[in-house]
């Protein structure tokens, strides 16, 4: 079985770099056919070390605990870059530089709250949850509480904010791969699915935790080439933010986003703006409603949570949560030279007719970098970024399926179904097998989302953890008071009024206010052509007269769009849910579901009586303020 | 669990160093927890309220809202390195003893 398990890896590795290389029908992507090949062998190289490691790993894999937790032997220094490996997914490494390319400040503001969130896990969650945990959030909350109510309403909201994060990194990551190297979108999610499996499966949390570190190792080495390459280019900080002041693309695109308000704002006035709040977010009570998700949220996603059990005392969970604020601090700091660089080197334009989210910001920054599309080295830099997006990708859907196959096998199957009674050989096994379900939902939930606008499904996940998880985890850490009733109650409000919130907000597609919209763009058309013809007679300057034959594509544009719109929601008239219109009116609905979730916790506690959560609450408050007893667990 | 129910946990919670580790621990960490929640809401609030304010230039381009938003990189660090300072310096040193003690003060029931 050992001998087997040493080789199954490497065999996967074989066939998932022949897969690639065979694929027949490889479309444009990013990355120029003829240079494909480079990105591939990168991303080899990436594959063979990282299935290398996998079948180290899978020789000391033994017991649950290996599985789960790599038997606590992950050094601080170590969790913190597998932390920042398992956080910085390919939205933020991608999608952050892209919207700072695309909106200048606002992109920028974005990405603060990624960080900050980290205080809350390092001050009130990390170091009690190594002190009494074990392998799971539901082990945190059946601590004092009935452990059979608490494992299954945890595991199933672990279970929800694992699919949500995972479905968005599957359907996201498989556009990505699409986009970038133009392997097709179900090859890309069967690769990721495959590789994802082959590193849980053999080497579990071990394996798992290298592959994140390499994977942060190999993102932040490649930012901070990127940027240093940026700031000789442009100059450190004072220098290169004049440069972008003084840049003409960046110039351009603030007019083109402003329109008729920056009509009679000067270059200068113009490239400022884009130093300026907002270009992007209009609504912000949406923003702080978002700002609370992620501050509160992370401390409860499950994969994160799942990487403080992998250390061997509080004190290594605080050294790891800070190693990893640095890391992804300065990655995030980084991120404001990449988008704005790549904003000045490719140009807004350029970055949007590729992908309009903006997602190739890093990517054509690279090429642009290395010497442009002709040259070996912007070839191999772009081909480079593209192999560490592809592995980010992986290491983040391993975390998350790591976690859901715990609530499944550990929490479920061996808590709520055999009664915490399993050999540690069934419990290895129901581990493996809670896996392979996971994965093999992965990759099929992956397919059949394809095409589905998921981007608002990462924000959901912090959304039900912020709502549910955040509050149950730390009403039962910090509050005499919290039982079983309020976890359970609190639970199941957070999860629902998180979801049922988004449901009826504008997240949803719309038909009938979609082809509204269509309609009066197709009305309205005549009228913005005939003006930008008048425009075009009487401009005086190139640059006016380059706006107004700007402006008549664009109609043109936005008609075809319209019309295509019409066509395609023709009979439809209703939402998923059945609405006409939104019923709440904010995307992000943390400000009012996490407040909710801390009333239910609160509520149900109070109405609740429980002898076990009042005797229990001595010892767990001993024990997750000093550590008492927490190093002989994690020694077995 | 049958086997950590052998200390006496009421007794260890009501010894006077738990008690003074964990009023120092509470208000610590709440204070530091409620101040960064504050400064970071600002940055949101800020950029939507006050755009007048972060769009005044304080060096060259360099304006409010970059200086604000950085400034909210350097904060969390900071608080990151106050509270580590403090738990490496205090609060461990203290926990310490008390796992030293446990079964003294608890006691075998």
């Amino acid at each position: 079985m050992n001998a087997m398990r040493g080789h199954v890896p490497a065999a996967t590795a074989l066939a998932v770099v022949l897969a690639l290389a065979a694929a027949p029908a490889l479309a444009q992507g990013a990355v120029s056919k003829e240079w494909q090949w480079l990105t591939f062998a990168v991303f080899g190289v990436i594959i063979a070390f990282t299935m290398g490691v996998t079948v180290v790993a899978a020789k000391r894999v033994k017991s649950a605990a290996d599985f789960y937790t790599a038997g606590g032997g992950v050094s601080g220094l170590q969790n913190g870059w597998a932390i920042a490996g398992d956080y910085l997914s390919a939205a933020s490494f991608l999608g952050i530089a892209g919207l700072i390319s695309i909106w200048g400040y606002d992109g920028f503001m974005y990405s603060v709250g990624w960080l900050v969130a980290y205080i809350t896990v390092l001050l009130v969650i990390a170091e009690p949850c190594r002190n009494i945990g074990k392998y799971t959030l539901a082990d945190i909350l059946a601590y004092r509480n009935d452990p059979r109510k608490t494992r299954i309403v945890g595991a199933i909201s672990v279970i929800t904010v694992s699919t949500f994060y995972l479905t968005a990194q599957m359907v996201g990551g498989g556009v990505l791969v699409k986009t970038l190297i133009g392997i097709d979108y179900e090859i890309s999610v069967v690769v990721v699915g495959i590789l994802m499996l082959s590193y849980v499966l053999f080497g579990g949390m071990v394996a798992t935790t290298w592959v994140q570190i390499i994977k942060a190792v190999l993102l932040v080495a490649a930012s901070i080439v990127l940027v240093v390459m940026v700031w000789a280019q442009y100059g450190f900080f004072g220098d290169f933010l004049a440069n972008v002041v003084g840049d003409p693309k960046v110039q351009a695109r603030v007019a083109q986003i402003l329109g008729d308000a920056g009509r009679n704002m000067s270059p200068a006035e113009l490239g400022q703006r884009f130093l300026e709040p907002g270009l992007l977010f209009k609504a912000p009570i949406d923003q702080i409603s978002l700002g609370m998700a992620l501050v509160f949220g992370t401390a409860g996603l499950p994969h994160i949570l799942m990487r403080f059990f992998t250390v061997p005392t509080a004190q290594a969970a605080r050294v790891s949560v800070i190693w990893a604020m640095a890391i992804i601090g300065g990655f995030y700091v980084l991120t404001l030279f990449l988008g704005m660089g790549s904003a000045m080197k490719v140009g807004a334009d350029q970055i949007r007719a590729i992908d309009p989210g903006g997602n190739m910001a890093a990517p054509l920054l690279a090429q642009a970098l290395g010497g442009g599309a002709d040259s070996l080295l912007g070839n191999f830099m772009l081909a480079f970024v593209a192999a560490v997006a592809f592995a980010t990708i992986v290491a983040v859907v391993a975390g998350l399926v790591l976690a859901a196959a715990s609530a499944m096998a550990h929490d479920l199957y061996v808590g709520v179904i055999r009664g915490e009674h399993a050999t540690p050989q069934e419990q290895v096994r129901a581990a493996r097998i809670a896996t392979v379900v996971v994965g093999a939902m992965a990759i099929g939930i992956g397919i059949a989302a394809k095409g589905q606008n998921v981007a608002h499904l990462v924000a959901l996940a912090f959304a039900v953890a912020a709502s549910a998880n955040f509050p149950c985890v730390l009403l039962t850490l910090y509050w005499k008071r919290c039982n079983t009733g309020g976890i359970v109650l609190g639970m199941i409000v957070g999860t629902l009024t998180a979801i049922a919130l988004v449901l009826v907000s504008p997240n949803m597609t719309y038909p009938k206010a979609l082809k509204a919209a269509a309609q009066a763009t197709i009305d309205g058309s005549a009228a913005r052509r005939a003006k930008a013809d008048s425009d075009l007679t009487t401009a005086t300057s190139d640059a006016a007269k380059a706006a107004a034959t700007r402006a008549k594509s664009a109609v043109d544009k936005d008609v075809a769009t319209a019309q295509g719109t019409l066509e395609r929601l023709k009979g439809d008239d209703r939402s998923l849910v059945g609405l006409e219109k939104p019923l709440f009116e904010l995307r992000n609905p943390g400000i009012i579901s996490i407040p909710l979730g801390f009333l239910a916790v609160i509520v149900g506690s109070l109405l609740w009586r429980d002898k076990r959560s009042e005797d229990m609450w001595d010892e767990l408050y001993a024990r997750q303020n000093t550590g008492i007893l927490a190093s002989k667990a994690a020694a077995h | 669990m049958a086997q950590t129910a052998a200390l006496d946990w009421k007794a260890i919670v009501a010894d006077p160093r738990f008690q003074t580790l964990r009023s120092r621990k509470i208000r610590f960490l709440w204070g530091l927890m409620v101040f960064s929640v504050a400064y970071y809401f600002l940055l949101p609030i800020g950029a939507a309220y006050f755009p007048a304010l972060f769009g005044i230039r304080v060096w060259g381009p360099v304006n409010v809202g970059i200086l604000f938003a950085l400034s909210e990189f350097v904060v969390a660090w900071a608080i990151a390195w106050i509270y580590a300072r403090r738990a490496n310096n205090e609060f461990d040193a203290m926990a310490a003893e008390l796992i030293r003690d446990a079964e003294k003060i608890g006691g075998r029931r």
